[in-house]
């Protein structure tokens, strides 16, 4: 039971360079780890070949031994960096929110996300706004992995904890496994039991502090 | 006029309104901005910090005049002790006062990088923002790239460095270190605390409060479309009980190095203001005063706070 990346490399064509190579991690269900790099090291490339929306260019990306499902929602679900561009901007929110699965009342209370939000277009909300929508979107979905792509850079510091606070509790609660990406040290050490720093490739040791 | 003159800009009694359309055809203001006081001076970085959407990017926009067209923006905005007017707002903007956007999606998609950050006049690359990159660790094929090419740390240092090759006076910077390693982050500010030392003056608004903390002379928490302290950055540094204003503290005790405790309850949408101070309902110290009045801007200790008791 884990999602595996195995040797994997990628590049945008033959003439680019690698964006990442001979990569391999494991996550199992119910674990949380933090990826930690400077940027351009291919953090986001890592997490979108995890989530399936890119395929490695070498290696492979399984998901309990098997490939990643081709159809249906993606039991990893990734969470963008940049909520403006993850959400059709022609879809009303309510439309955005049950594309991923049934509207869930208690998710959309945890978040704040105000009832007449749902029936607005996403250039009438704030960047912080639309990020709860992404996280509940994912969360709504029964994913049973969720990356994290720096998705509370763009937050204040109480919503920031807040919505980890909520993505922690519903989590441990589905054994969920989770990928935080993230340049903020302490926010990792809150939320992840280990860090991998992928310039090094190697694993940081974590305070045992973490939520 | 004595403090006019030492004052770079001055914004008094701020708001912004939207016109929105209700049920059919009826239409209602929708106030996003409200009372909203702030200064730069020559010299100095202002960070702005405070919820998600409340108003930080808005108030950007109203001082380069690039508000959408159903906006509303009343009070008084004073660039060098005059009257900004929407038409001095199109001769600074780009010039005198320059913007850091927000969003990557503000550069050009179908444009290398390079040849979009130089200006599309200039035929060449230009010496200056080579080294501006190199500085930035932006590696040399950068420039000949396109904006889906970059990762999202890299495409933020192209947005800042596109404010930084102006002569502008004033630098607007909405959220430019997201994304950015923490050494790229810290060398970002720390080209905006050079300018700054040279005289120019930058408004930088950011989530990023802690290293605000290191860089800013001065921070402004905003909630719900309004200034709710404004503080010396010393204050920030020495942690709660030198702040005034309670949602300041609980800023502070939600960083993730902090406590990471956050507050409960959410920040009142626009259309729904409560009567009397934007932060009553969630504030552990609100009396029936705070529900009934809004409490005015008062100087405490060497700052500004909008609480009854703040002290």
């Amino acid at each position: 039971m884990a999602l595996e990346a195995k040797n994997i490399s990628f590049r945008y064509s033959r003439k680019e360079p690698w964006v990442l190579q001979a990569c391999d991690l494991s996550l199992a269900r119910g674990e949380r780890l933090a990826l930690f790099a400077p940027s351009g090291y291919g953090k986001t490339t890592l997490a979108r070949l995890l989530a399936g929306y890119l395929t490695p260019t070498e290696g492979q990306v399984l998901l309990d031994g098997a490939p990643l499902p081709k159809t249906g929602v993606c039991p990893v679900q990734l969470i963008f960096q940049h909520p403006e561009k993850a959400i059709n901007p022609r879809w009303r929110l309510k439309r955005v929110l049950e594309e991923g699965g049934i509207l869930r009342e208690d998710i959309l209370d945890a978040f704040g996300i105000e009832r007449p939000w749902l029936d607005r277009f996403p250039r009438e909300l704030s960047g912080g706004e639309l990020q709860r929508f992404c996280v509940a979107r994912a969360l709504m979905s029964g994913a049973d992995y969720l990356i994290c792509d720096e998705i509370s850079t763009m937050l204040d510091v109480i919503t920031q904890a807040q919505i980890w606070n909520v993505i922690l509790d519903e989590a441990a609660r589905r054994n969920m496994g989770l990928i935080a990406v993230t340049h903020n040290r302490h926010l990792a050490r809150r939320v992840a039991g280990r860090i991998y720093d992928l310039s090094r490739r190697q694993w940081d040791a974590a305070d045992s502090n973490g939520a | 006029m004595e403090q006019k003159q030492e004052t770079l800009l001055e914004i008094h009694d701020l708001s912004v309104s939207f016109r929105m359309y209700g049920e059919g055809l009826s239409q209602k203001d929708l106030q996003v901005i409200s009372n909203l006081h702030l200064r730069i001076r020559p010299g100095e970085i202002v960070a702005v910090a405070g919820s998600s959407g409340s108003g930080k990017s808005l108030l950007a926009s109203a001082i380069l005049g690039i508000l959408p067209s159903n906006a509303t923006v009343k009070g008084h905005v004073h660039f060098r002790g005059q009257e900004l007017t929407p038409q001095m707002q199109r001769e600074l903007r780009g010039k005198e006062i320059a913007l850091v956007p927000q969003s990557v999606a503000y550069l050009d998609p179908l444009m290398r990088v390079g040849r979009q950050v130089d200006g599309a006049s200039k035929p060449r690359p230009t010496q200056q923002r080579r080294r501006l990159f190199r500085r930035l660790e932006l590696p040399e094929r950068t420039e000949n790239l396109y904006p889906f090419q970059l990762s999202g740390g890299m495409a933020r240092r192209v947005l800042v460095s596109t404010a930084l090759l102006t002569e502008a006076s004033l630098i607007i910077a909405d959220e430019p270190t997201p994304g950015m390693s923490l050494e790229q982050a810290l060398e970002a500010l720390k080209m905006f605390r050079e300018m700054a030392d040279g005289g120019k003056s930058v408004l930088l608004i950011t989530h990023d409060i802690d290293l605000a903390f290191e860089f800013a002379d001065r921070v402004a928490v905003f909630y719900a479309g309004t200034t709710v302290e404004i503080a010396p950055v010393e204050d920030f540094r020495a942690g709660p009980e030198a702040l005034r204003h309670p949602y300041s503290q609980a800023l502070w005790r939600a960083l993730p190095q902090n406590g990471f405790v956050p507050i409960d309850g959410f920040q009142p949408y626009a259309g729904s203001l409560p009567q009397g101070c934007l932060f009553a309902p969630r504030c552990p110290h609100a009396t029936e005063q705070c529900h009934r009045q809004t409490p005015p801007i008062r100087e405490v200790r060497g700052g500004e706070v909008r609480c009854f008791y703040g002290a």
